[in-house]
């Protein structure tokens, strides 16, 4: 197995609020890890742990370790922004920023420094197909992302997440806004990302979970309750609360 | 409170059990027709088949709408495809039970030779191991399934016992041999009603541990 981020012993606190428990989790490379939970267990939490989102969070402390690619990523040498570049986040709304299709995803190459037009260029046809959205956009390149449907809008933010080459690509929850259509294409998009990126997926919805994950991660109260194959967790959970949860009779 | 959603598999559950129980009673109706020619008991045994495929129908309806509403997983997923799988089982052992009687009106209206006297132990066996087969289910008890598992080696024997008894007659009465082939059949029949049987019992284990002849399926 091979192993992309290793979280030990991790433990995090909003202030006197102990949100995340001694979290200790391998994430296979190459694969898309599931992390499920009722509101408030600490998955996603969890999820911004791993690119440092909740550093921007005031009172937030956080011990343990996680390390990606074996560097630990809390050491204080560590480059956030060059850690983010390298584990992408993609929210739960769609967020294109206001200018055009094409500068929504040319905005991270060029703050790296790819100043380049035919580079770019490149760059922005190839993370519009890897987002499976550039049949759609590829004549109104120019026009405000804005005027995005949703479900584009979204395909838009996971183009823009793979613009900067990232590793790992961190997702909140990224469907819980859209139709089933676009739900399904970003479904389908997944599994095409998982051959070149690590996926990291919060989902409230559990068959979403079993459809495209392989691993999956049952939280509750900041707890990792249990961790193993997907197929394995929704068969035959080995703990009953996980098995209250995923069967609907949790609480 | 409880949800919606075990009252609707306990409903599921009561229909499993109410099919499995007619069926049980089918197999010991059978027995009677079978001991004291019982003509009538036969006639019913073969009208009533329609009321346990209409059971059977009734538990597919239940089952997969609850797989459309409900997306069930972990043991709710193995119970529903459980219910799916054991009333195919619990419908053959009634239309057996039907064929079983057809032969016997047939047979009685000139009867030949002696029946065979362990037929009747198979049939109470055989009553026996669907209603802890069921029961096994109902109750998560993996012990009484493995015990039903254990009973069907002796309807096998006793089926043995019978063709023998049958063989011997045959020999010494050639005249007699269609109805001779007739007790072999019924003796048949109620020897597959105890792999029927085995097999709702197969299926409570897996019910249970996700399991299904030592192969992990789910």
């Amino acid at each position: 197995m091979d192993i992309k981020i290793t979280t030990r012993n991790l433990d995090l606190y909003y202030g006197q609020n102990h949100a995340l428990k001694d979290v200790n989790i391998d994430i296979e490379a190459g694969k898309i890890t599931a992390l499920i939970g009722p509101s408030g267990c600490g998955k996603s939490t969890y999820l911004k742990t791993l690119n440092r989102m909740n550093d921007l969070v005031e009172g937030v402390k956080i011990t343990g370790e996680i390390k990606l690619d074996g560097e630990n990523i809390y050491d204080p040498k560590v480059d956030v922004t060059i850690l983010r570049k390298k584990v992408g986040m993609v929210f739960q709304k769609p967020n294109p920023f206001p200018m055009s299709i094409y500068d929504n995803i040319a905005y991270g190459p060029r703050i790296h420094g790819i100043k380049n037009r035919s580079d770019l260029d490149e760059i922005v046809e190839n993370s519009l197909k890897g987002a499976a959205l550039w049949d759609e956009v590829r004549d109104r390149l120019k026009k405000s992302a804005l005027g995005l449907s949703g479900g584009q809008q979204q395909r838009l933010c996971i183009a823009r997440a793979i613009a900067v080459s990232p590793e790992v690509i961190l997702m909140d929850e990224p469907t819980s806004a859209l139709d089933p259509i676009s739900t399904t294409k970003i479904e389908d998009l997944m599994s095409e990302l998982k051959k070149q990126y690590t996926v990291v997926i919060v989902t409230h919805n559990m068959q979403q979970a079993v459809r495209i994950s392989d691993r999956t991660a049952f939280f509750l109260l900041g707890e990792m309750v249990e961790f193993g194959k997907t197929e394995d967790l929704f068969s035959m959970p080995q703990d009953k609360r996980t098995e209250d949860y995923i069967t609907g009779r949790f609480g | 409170m409880r949800n919606r959603f075990d009252v609707e598999l306990e409903d599921l559950n009561l229909d499993l059990i109410r099919m499995g129980a007619r069926a049980e009673q089918t197999i010991t109706k059978v027995v009677k027709v079978i001991e004291n020619c019982d003509a009538e008991g036969a006639k019913e045994i073969i009208e009533d088949d329609d009321l346990v495929d209409a059971m059977a129908r009734q538990i597919e309806s239940r089952s997969m709408k609850l797989i459309m509403k409900q997306q069930p997983v972990a043991k709710d997923l193995r119970m529903i495809s459980t219910a799916l799988k054991m009333i195919t089982d619990i419908e053959r052992i009634c239309d057996q039970a039907a064929d079983i009687s057809e032969i016997t009106l047939s047979v009685c209206k000139n009867l030949l030779i002696e029946k065979p006297q362990h037929i009747p132990k198979m049939g109470r066996t055989t009553a026996q191991m669907v209603h802890m087969a069921v029961d096994s289910y109902v109750h998560r008890d993996v012990g009484l399934a493995e015990e039903v598992k254990e009973m069907d080696n002796e309807v096998d024997r006793l089926y043995d016992v019978v063709k023998n008894e049958l063989l011997n007659v045959a020999i010494e009465d050639k005249e007699k041999i269609d109805q001779i082939v007739d007790f072999l059949m019924i003796a048949k029949y109620l020897e597959r009603i105890g792999d029927h049987a085995e097999n709702i019992a197969d299926w409570a284990i897996f019910s249970e541990t996700g399991v299904h002849k030592d192969s992990r399926i789910i």
